[in-house]
């Protein structure tokens, strides 16, 4: 499938899947090649430590040595109304665009991967489209549709902006998740005598859910910190990315959002984990309706 | 022609696309009949089957089950059930609720839920396995599994897709007489799709032999493998020489024809009427010609017995047989021979390009229209 070529996330699925296989050879070896991955892995991580780091230094500038440890500015943090509500609003965004992006997903993957139809490659090509135009055309785009409709900017606005790019995401999840069984499984349940729906209930769902799960994890992400259409649509409600780059102009308020980010941070550490439990149980699933 | 079958395929054809893959078929499966299809790959019969369970739907034509039409019925609407080629246990659910998947509507009590589930995992001689999930089984588990939880209703009509195709041969040859027997035993009509003929020759009661999505023959086993009514069959089914030949005499049921380099051969007609003159195939089955070092006695060469000499080409020692391949004068493809090793095999590798002569009744030659 041409998606998974395409797709960011694929990367991340094949790069996994790759050290999964490779491990047990290339474990003894530490040569140059493993030189470069800590290299590799201390280039993307090693900066994004730093912002722990700061956040429990007792100084608003940002610099070595290191002045002394502090909690203030988690206190702090909590305390600004901005932050907090910059944060429930991209909660209020990102909830929604999670569950209809996934809902729309997996209707669309269902589609795709259980019937016929003419055109069906350019149907995926047209919904995953939104993964390689720029945000900033799309947010462009839809600024003017909106000002020509007269809807007024709101949190409701960059929630339908999010939609498209969470729907493709979802939808590539789910395909992947609905290719991995067998389709006579659906079938064997139509032959003992259930309809569509209840086979969709009792077979289909059950085994969907932890691709469901990651789909809903990572839509909330990818919502929760889009920047550029929330930029364009939010109007006067910031959600959170656009409230921490604006605070960036006050020097004084950078290691509030060093401890919100700090906190993030850690947030989607535990969510990604979680994700990836949910994906084990799915390879668990996969090996089991194999002959 | 069916109007009173129990299933009854009414010119029924299928097209995806340009290809059409079912060619207005039309017969008819009695009542507790064990129906095979078969075929190469291809050659429509898992299209057929898939019409009957209601995952495909005819582009023209009628099906009837029990004289209920079900063409445009979909699958949980339909008095059948089947069992995959993949089995498609439900890899979520225990085989308790697999076998009893089809009882939610019942709404049963608990004991009552038990006692049915139970009382099928003994007919398939799995009792005990309540709690086991699909990854803990067996593939020949696996389908037994898929053959309760397709019989627990006591459907009309068995539908059977290659279900005996993932299993080694040893398991395969025993499923196959306890399906037999489980067939028997249930009196439920089977329509299995296999592309395996002595799977098919050993279960059936009858089997469609189908090809580019037609069905050249339905017939007994016994039929289809002793009188084949075209080179096709004769072909698919087991193996076959085939000889060019004229008709040159009918008489009370056998016919005398001129088989070029073979010279006169004589056959039995079965029934099947030939004109003198007319161009035929006669076909042989290797198993039915005797091999031997000496030449006939002349008391041996009158009667219903064919002889003919040949050069011995090659031998395979298959141990219970052998197969020998002759060359005859004039013929381009080896005769194949099948002999039982009775005795210690008197032809060996060493016995190459030794004379032979070779010999079959009349009854072993099937006379067939050339084409």
């Amino acid at each position: 499938m041409t998606i998974r070529d395409t797709a960011p996330v694929a990367s991340g699925e094949a790069r996994t899947k790759t050290r999964a296989r490779r491990a047990p050879d290339a474990a003894p070896r530490i040569g140059a090649l493993g030189v470069f991955a800590v290299l590799y892995l201390a280039f993307i991580y090693a900066p994004v430590l730093f912002i722990p780091l700061f956040s429990f230094n007792d100084s608003t500038y940002i610099a070595f040595p290191l002045s002394g440890f502090t909690t203030e500015w988690y206190v702090t943090m909590s305390r600004s109304d901005g932050l907090v509500g910059a944060l429930t609003n991209s909660i209020k965004v990102a909830t929604p665009a999670a569950v209809v992006s996934t809902l729309l997903g997996t209707l669309a993957a269902k589609a795709v991967t259980r019937y016929r139809m003419p055109g069906m490659e350019a149907v995926v090509s047209f919904i995953m489209s939104p993964l390689v135009v720029p945000a900033i055309i799309v947010g462009v785009a839809l600024l003017i549709i909106v000002n020509a409709i007269g809807i007024e900017l709101s949190l409701f606005t960059v929630f339908l902006a999010h939609l498209p790019p969470c729907t493709a995401f979802a939808m590539w999840i789910m395909i992947s998740r609905l290719e991995g069984f067998d389709a006579a499984i659906e079938e064997a349940s139509r032959d003992l005598g259930e309809g569509p729906w209840m086979t969709f209930w009792r077979v289909t769902f059950p085994l969907i859910v932890p691709g469901v799960v990651a789909s809903l994890l990572l839509t909330f992400t990818i919502s929760f910190d889009e920047y550029v259409l929330a930029s364009f649509l939010g109007g006067s409600e910031p959600t959170l990315p656009i409230y921490i780059y604006s605070q960036l102009r006050f020097p004084w308020q950078l290691p509030n959002v060093l401890a919100l980010a700090t906190i993030l941070l850690f947030a989607s550490f535990a969510l990604v984990y979680i994700a990836m439990r949910f994906r084990n149980r799915g390879v668990q699933f996969k090996t089991t309706t194999g002959v | 022609m069916n109007a009173n079958a129990f299933i009854a395929i009414d010119d029924v054809s299928k097209d995806f696309g340009t290809v059409r893959a079912v060619d207005r078929v039309a017969f008819g499966i009695a009542r507790g009949e064990f129906f095979s299809l078969l075929g190469p790959s291809g050659c429509g019969k898992t299209t057929l089957l898939r019409m009957l369970a209601g995952f495909e739907f005819p582009t023209e034509g009628e099906i009837y089950i029990d004289g209920q039409a079900m063409a445009s019925e979909p699958p949980e609407n339909r008095p059948v059930n089947m069992v995959f080629q993949s089995y498609a246990i439900f890899p979520h659910l225990t085989v308790r609720k697999n076998i009893g998947y089809s009882l939610r509507r019942d709404r049963l009590s608990r004991v009552e839920f038990d006692r049915k589930v139970g009382r099928m995992l003994e007919l398939i001689k799995l009792p005990g396995y309540e709690e086991r999930k699909s990854h803990e089984l067996s593939g020949g588990e696996r389908q037994r599994v898929a053959l309760a939880r397709a019989l627990i209703r006591r459907p009309k009509v068995l539908l059977l897709d290659e279900p005996l195709g993932a299993l080694d041969k040893q398991l395969r040859e025993q499923m196959q007489l306890e399906l037999r027997d489980l067939q028997r035993e249930v009196g439920i009509t089977f329509v299995f799709v296999t592309h395996d003929q002595e799977e098919a020759l050993t279960m059936s009661d009858r089997i469609a032999v189908m090809s580019k999505g037609r069905y050249l023959q339905i017939d007994t086993p016994t039929q289809l493998y002793e009188a084949p009514r075209s080179r096709e069959v004769a072909a698919f089914i087991g193996s076959m020489n085939f000889f060019d030949a004229r008709v040159e005499e009918v008489a009370d049921g056998h016919a005398r024809v001129a088989a070029g380099p073979l010279g006169h051969l004589r056959a039995a007609t079965r029934a099947k009427r030939f004109s003198v003159g007319e161009t035929v195939l006669a076909a042989v089955r290797p198993e039915k010609i005797t091999i031997s070092s000496r030449p006939p006695a002349p008391s041996d060469a009158s009667g219903g017995t064919n002889f003919v000499k040949g050069v011995l080409d090659a031998t395979a020692y298959l141990g219970d047989r052998s197969h020998h391949y002759i060359r005859l004068p004039g013929v381009d493809k080896p005769v194949a021979v099948s002999a039982q090793n009775l005795n210690p095999a008197e032809f060996d590798v060493e016995s190459r390009k030794r004379d032979v002569w070779l010999n079959w009744s009349s009854e072993a030659v099937v006379l067939l229209r050339a084409t």
